[in-house]
């Protein structure tokens, strides 16, 4: 593997089994809530996975985690094939793998102190025994994650701090195990406008600083545009475009990244656009549709899109679509 | 906006005051001296950070106020009837037969064991009693097909329904006794962005076709932006700054607003960098002597700290509350 890569995802799939529906139902069914993802993440990059409910989004980083087994496929982290680690290796993984959760009300412990809550994984993971040297470190993660001087912080208590605070305090978490890639699902969609652009700069400033790597998860595509150098677009399960945010956002090549850029509302009326509003039954992710699985709800159907089902295709340099459709509208290739 | 010609407001809300007394001795200024108007057909949106008096302000209208809540000052003209000086029993023909409300999560709150044809008729015979009953089945038929359910749809349960059409089933409900005035709060907030925009374009061609004025309330910008016509910025309870879109957008006079919009993401400028508000909004039971927005405004100065700057009202419909725009118009 390519040195500068620190995650390789090849073919990943990751089936659930369903609920059975009713007492006649045979229960065979299937959720197809990963069908085939590679993605290659280089050190120190963000990556943002874009994409609506139910597209596999959070499946994926569970399954990077170690937290689902993937059904088939293999992860590649950092040169070593992690697709089905057990016990301490697994346990070691982890460690360099942390994952930044979305809603800071919901994911700190009320009755924890900032101190306790953020030594935890060390005590967890059997590390820094000395409590001495416990506490050095939980302060270092606590002005690493932005909030100075930790004293101020560290013996308070999750309802005495602000929303962004709180979102900190997770950050320190994972900060406090020195991971090398982030996992960050919604890590702003809970947080007031006003406060949102402070965690996202701590993201890219972690990045830039520590060279820590990040998957940035979320439904907005404007908010990842800000901090992201590469975005994907999933759709039930799979990756359908890849790209620089830039070229992405500026020539969207498959018709459903058209659609959602269409619909991101932007803060200026003078910007007023046609909203491309996508038809159709929303994705059922254990009835794939045969062919190209976006097709039923495609504005830009044609015949070949029922049958053949397209893999990603080079469209121009790193950006990649997979759709039948030629390289329209790209007037600069 | 204020020619002559036009008609007058639908509703005209003048300096309403509310506050919250959760015991004798306490007095929080949840709502600060607050007008806007809004006419027919009209997309107001009420944009402001959580806690900013939003919610507080939208149930006042309705007179809808948890028991510590109370209205102190102001007036609520509902079509020239000041709704404050109205009975309680009087205030039942304003509720729903003229403004209606989508709360906030109430997709989540439809009654899972009844059918949504007849979640809505219940909302047509609490107000309109005796409704004969093929007159009601046509009614909530048009309803469901007006906010795109198909009519057969009505006898399924909510659990059949995702979550952008229970969102939808409850905009049928509030249309249920035609009002004038549909106040949504925060309908889009737990969507995912297409179905967001469905839900928004139906909004828009409701408010076309029906000539239905909505309140929009929301903490996303971007969706104020889209669709609506006027916006209403608060801040801790007080009107921050009040006028057109393009005024609010384009610009904006009061540094809340400035920087509110400067921390949205805005996909037309994606590299533009974000900026974050330091700080954050002063709690009711300790707001600050002057300027409640002063301890995290860049633009503050002694003023701010002493006084607290009245709603200046500058041209056409536009107020914001800062000493900066003081003496202008």
């Amino acid at each position: 593997m390519n040195n500068d890569l620190i995650l390789k995802v090849e073919d990943l799939k990751k089936y659930f089994q369903a609920e059975k529906t009713g007492i006649w139902s045979s229960g065979d069914k299937q959720v197809f809530a990963l069908d085939g993802v590679s993605l290659e993440l280089k050190k120190g990059e963000i990556l943002a996975l874009a994409g609506e409910s139910g597209c596999g989004k959070s499946t994926l980083a569970l399954t990077l985690m170690n937290l689902e087994k993937p059904t088939s496929g293999s992860i590649i982290f950092d040169g070593m094939d992690i697709t089905n680690l057990q016990g301490d290796a697994q346990k070691q993984m982890r460690r360099r793998v942390q994952m930044v959760f979305q809603d800071p009300y919901e994911s700190l412990n009320p009755i924890m102190s900032i101190r306790d809550l953020v030594a935890e994984p060390l005590i967890v993971h059997k590390l820094f025994l000395d409590p001495q040297e416990r506490e050095t470190r939980v302060r270092q993660a606590l002005e690493d994650a932005g909030l100075k001087p930790a004293d101020v912080y560290i013996n308070r208590y999750p309802h005495e701090l602000s929303g962004g605070q709180r979102q900190r305090v997770v950050v320190a978490c994972a900060l406090v195990l020195n991971p090398v890639l982030l996992l960050a699902d919604e890590p702003v969609s809970m947080l007031d406008v006003s406060i949102r652009a402070e965690i996202l700069n701590l993201l890219a400033d972690l990045r830039r600083e520590k060279g820590i790597s990040v998957i940035f998860i979320t439904h907005d595509m404007a908010t990842a545009a800000n901090i992201c150098d590469r975005i994907a677009v999933m759709y039930l399960g799979r990756i359908v475009e890849l790209g620089s945010t830039k070229e992405v956002l500026a020539h969207p090549h498959h018709p459903y990244t058209k659609a959602l850029i269409s619909v991101i509302p932007i803060p200026n009326p003078r910007h007023r656009r046609k909203r491309i509003i996508l038809q159709g039954a929303p994705p059922n992710a254990m009835e794939i549709p045969t062919g190209c699985r976006f097709h039923p709800r495609c504005p830009a159907i044609f015949e070949r899109c029922q049958v053949d089902d397209p893999a990603l295709m080079t469209i121009r340099g790193n950006h990649q679509s997979a759709c039948w459709l030629k390289n329209n509208g790209h007037s600069k290739a | 906006m204020s020619s002559p010609k036009n008609p007058p407001a639908l509703l005209e809300v003048r300096n309403l005051s509310v506050e919250f007394m959760p015991n004798k001795n306490t007095h929080l200024k949840a709502v600060q001296d607050v007008s806007f108007s809004l006419h027919e057909g009209e997309l107001l949106g009420l944009v402001g950070e959580s806690g900013c008096g939003k919610t507080t302000m939208m149930l006042s209208l309705l007179r809808l106020l948890p028991e510590a809540g109370r209205i102190t000052g102001g007036k609520i003209l509902y079509r020239n009837q000041d709704l404050l000086d109205l009975e309680e029993s009087q205030m039942s023909d304003y509720r729903w037969k003229e403004i209606a409300i989508i709360f906030q999560g109430a997709m989540n709150a439809l009654n899972p064991v009844r059918t949504v044809h007849d979640q809505i008729a219940e909302a047509i015979t609490c107000h309109e009693l005796k409704t004969p009953k093929e007159k009601l089945d046509t009614r909530v038929n048009d309803l469901l097909e007006m906010v795109g359910i198909p009519a057969s749809r009505g006898s399924q349960y909510p659990f059949q329904f995702s979550g952008g059409m229970r969102q939808r089933v409850m905009i049928a409900m509030a249309l249920a006794c035609s009002p004038s005035i549909v106040i949504a709060d925060e309908p889009t907030t737990a969507l995912d962005v297409m179905i967001q925009a469905q839900i928004l374009e139906l909004l828009q061609e409701l408010s076309r076709q029906l000539g239905l004025a909505v309140i929009l309330v929301t903490h996303d910008l971007g969706v104020v932006a889209e669709i609506c016509d006027h916006v209403l910025v608060m801040y801790a309870g007080v009107t921050a700054e009040y006028g057109d879109v393009d005024t609010i957008y384009n610009h904006p006079v009061h540094p809340y607003t400035q920087n509110l919009i400067k921390a949205f993401p805005n996909l037309a400028n994606p590299l533009d960098s974000l900026i974050s508000i330091p700080g954050y909004p002063p709690r009711l039971d300790a707001l600050p002597a002057g300027c409640r927005f002063e301890p995290r405004c860049l633009k503050a100065f002694d003023r701010c700290k002493i006084d607290q700057p009245p709603v200046y009202e500058l041209k056409d419909r536009h107020q914001a509350s800062c000493f900066l725009v003081e003496g202008q118009k």
